[in-house]
């Protein structure tokens, strides 16, 4: 996997998209065999986002977003500086002081991705970070993440299970199979960059839409 | 505004109309004093021995927190070996088990007796106010040991995931993330252990019997009963539960402060 790539894991429930990006946090080991990945396991160079936002309700916006620091004992003025553009990178300027209990869900789960990007890390590990939010907040952050990607150039691996996210947001997708879970398909994603309202109305767009979803149907066994 | 209102009178009415059929009721089967009081020589008799009574009020008092905060800071300790160490917390959670089931009224004469020898082997003569804090204690610190260890261990596993992406520590994520998880769970212990505190020392008392110079409630109570001076009775037990009633109230307010600004049991008014 190239650096600055953005890789979907597209499959059904249960195939272990979840389990293999724990995996490669190293926050679960495999069951059987290694994993073959350089990975950087040293605290901060890799940023996870979980399904739900995972915020300590007891903190602000800013000390949840500096977590990590405040972890090993660093959050000094530096940490706070860093703290403070991740969270204008989200777009919550002026939420600093506020609880999570004040926030909506998407601002919660831009909360999250500050947390995760806030120690500027090599690979973002996202698990299905926009599946319980609604459409409206979905597409809104999904052009945000696009555009914190452009930034900052993580290397993203993104689970999903929405075929239109997949495409939307990756340089190439991988299509898993459930039972045995395998990468059943390899597909890059052609779309030019950047981005944007354009791209969803585009042919390719739907042609590519066309394809993955060829390749999840056969993935679950449907059409082979 | 309305409801607050509300809140007041519809539980003060229900009191005046008690205390108005209990008045009614005595005069009407013209009782005897001694077998039920008008609430007018309740009244008179919390006048006439209230500076008596506040003393043993006190005494209680001075039990029952005493007991109290050593149940929060022994119980707060066992709560932090067993989160630390679930060998620990799987070897010792039975016993601590037993000694809340067993009445404490059966243990409080044993315990009576070592603290007699114990106090008088110390030439400090008798100490009866120290058996009375040891069973209060006993009866208060199984709710915050209980309670806080639920709650330590309740953190959510997805942070946990992330404490340990980040290389926390395990005294880091007992301290950014299980102490915070586990307050409102010890938080409901205390509140709990604060009534049972009281109990306890009520329940000892009536064991121990002090007789001494200091004497709390429950003895004067006791005392009551064997001369028939019901009305005594009764101011002692308007005075118990207004006691009861005040340390609720405090513990309450105490964690609603401390859990104002993000927990749902004491926020009101979400945005979403």
């Amino acid at each position: 996997m190239p650096r600055g790539e953005f890789l979907s894991l597209l499959g059904p429930s249960g195939c272990g998209k979840s389990t293999l990006l724990r995996i490669i946090a190293g926050l679960t080991p495999p069951s059987a065999g290694d994993c073959l990945l350089a990975v950087d396991h040293t605290p901060g160079r890799i940023g996870f986002v979980f399904q739900d936002p995972t915020l300590m309700p007891w903190s602000t916006v800013l000390s949840n977003v500096l977590l990590p620091f405040r972890i090993t004992r660093r959050a000094g003025a530096a940490e706070r500086e860093r703290a403070l553009a991740a969270i204008r990178a989200v777009g919550l300027s002026g939420f600093e002081n506020s609880y999570p209990h004040q926030l909506s869900g998407g601002m919660r789960m831009r909360v999250s991705i500050a947390r995760a990007l806030v120690t500027d890390p090599d690979l973002l590990l996202l698990d299905e970070p926009f599946a319980a939010l609604d459409e409206i907040t979905r597409l809104q952050l999904n052009d945000d993440l696009l555009e914190l990607w452009r930034e900052r150039r993580p290397t993203i691996l993104f689970v999903t299970h929405s075929v239109f996210e997949s495409v939307y947001l990756s340089t190439r997708i991988a299509v898993i199979s459930a039972r045995p879970g395998r990468i059943s398909a390899d597909l890059a994603v052609n779309l030019p960059q950047p981005r944007d309202r354009a791209t969803r109305s585009s042919p390719a767009y739907a042609t590519m839409c066309d394809q993955v979803s060829g390749a999840l149907a056969r993935a679950m066994g449907a059409y082979s | 505004m309305n409801r607050l209102w509300l809140r007041i009178s519809a539980p003060v009415t229900v009191g005046a109309l008690f205390i108005a059929l209990w008045a009614l009721t005595v005069w009407f089967f013209a009782l005897k004093p001694y077998v039920l009081p008008s609430p007018i020589e309740v009244a008179e008799s919390l006048w006439n021995d209230g500076r008596s009574l506040l003393g043993s009020l006190l005494f209680t008092l001075g039990v029952t927190l005493a007991a109290l905060a050593a149940a929060v800071l022994v119980g707060g300790l066992i709560a932090v070996l067993f989160s630390l160490s679930r060998l620990i917390e799987i070897s010792f959670f039975p016993y601590i088990v037993i000694l809340q089931v067993t009445p404490l009224i059966a243990i409080a004469p044993l315990l009576i007796i070592w603290v007699h020898v114990l106090t008088a082997g110390a030439g400090g003569g008798d100490h009866p106010m120290i058996a009375l804090l040891v069973c209060a204690w006993i009866v208060a610190f199984f709710p915050i040991v209980a309670n806080t260890t639920a709650g330590l261990n309740s953190a959510d596993r997805n942070l946990i995931a992330l404490f340990r992406l980040y290389g926390a520590s395990r005294w880091r994520t007992l301290w950014l993330l299980r102490m915070p998880t586990a307050l409102p769970y010890f938080l409901t212990g205390v509140r709990i252990s604060g009534g049972l505190a009281l109990i306890g020392a009520v329940a000892a008392e009536f064991v121990a019997g002090t007789g001494g110079a200091e004497t709390g409630l429950a003895y004067r109570i006791l005392e009551a009963q064997y001369r028939l001076l019901t009305a005594r009775l009764f101011a002692a037990l308007f005075l118990l539960s207004l006691t009861g009633v005040i340390i609720y109230l405090t513990l309450d307010l105490i964690s609603r402060q401390l859990l104002r600004r993000w927990h749902e049991s004491a926020t009101t008014g979400e945005l979403d």
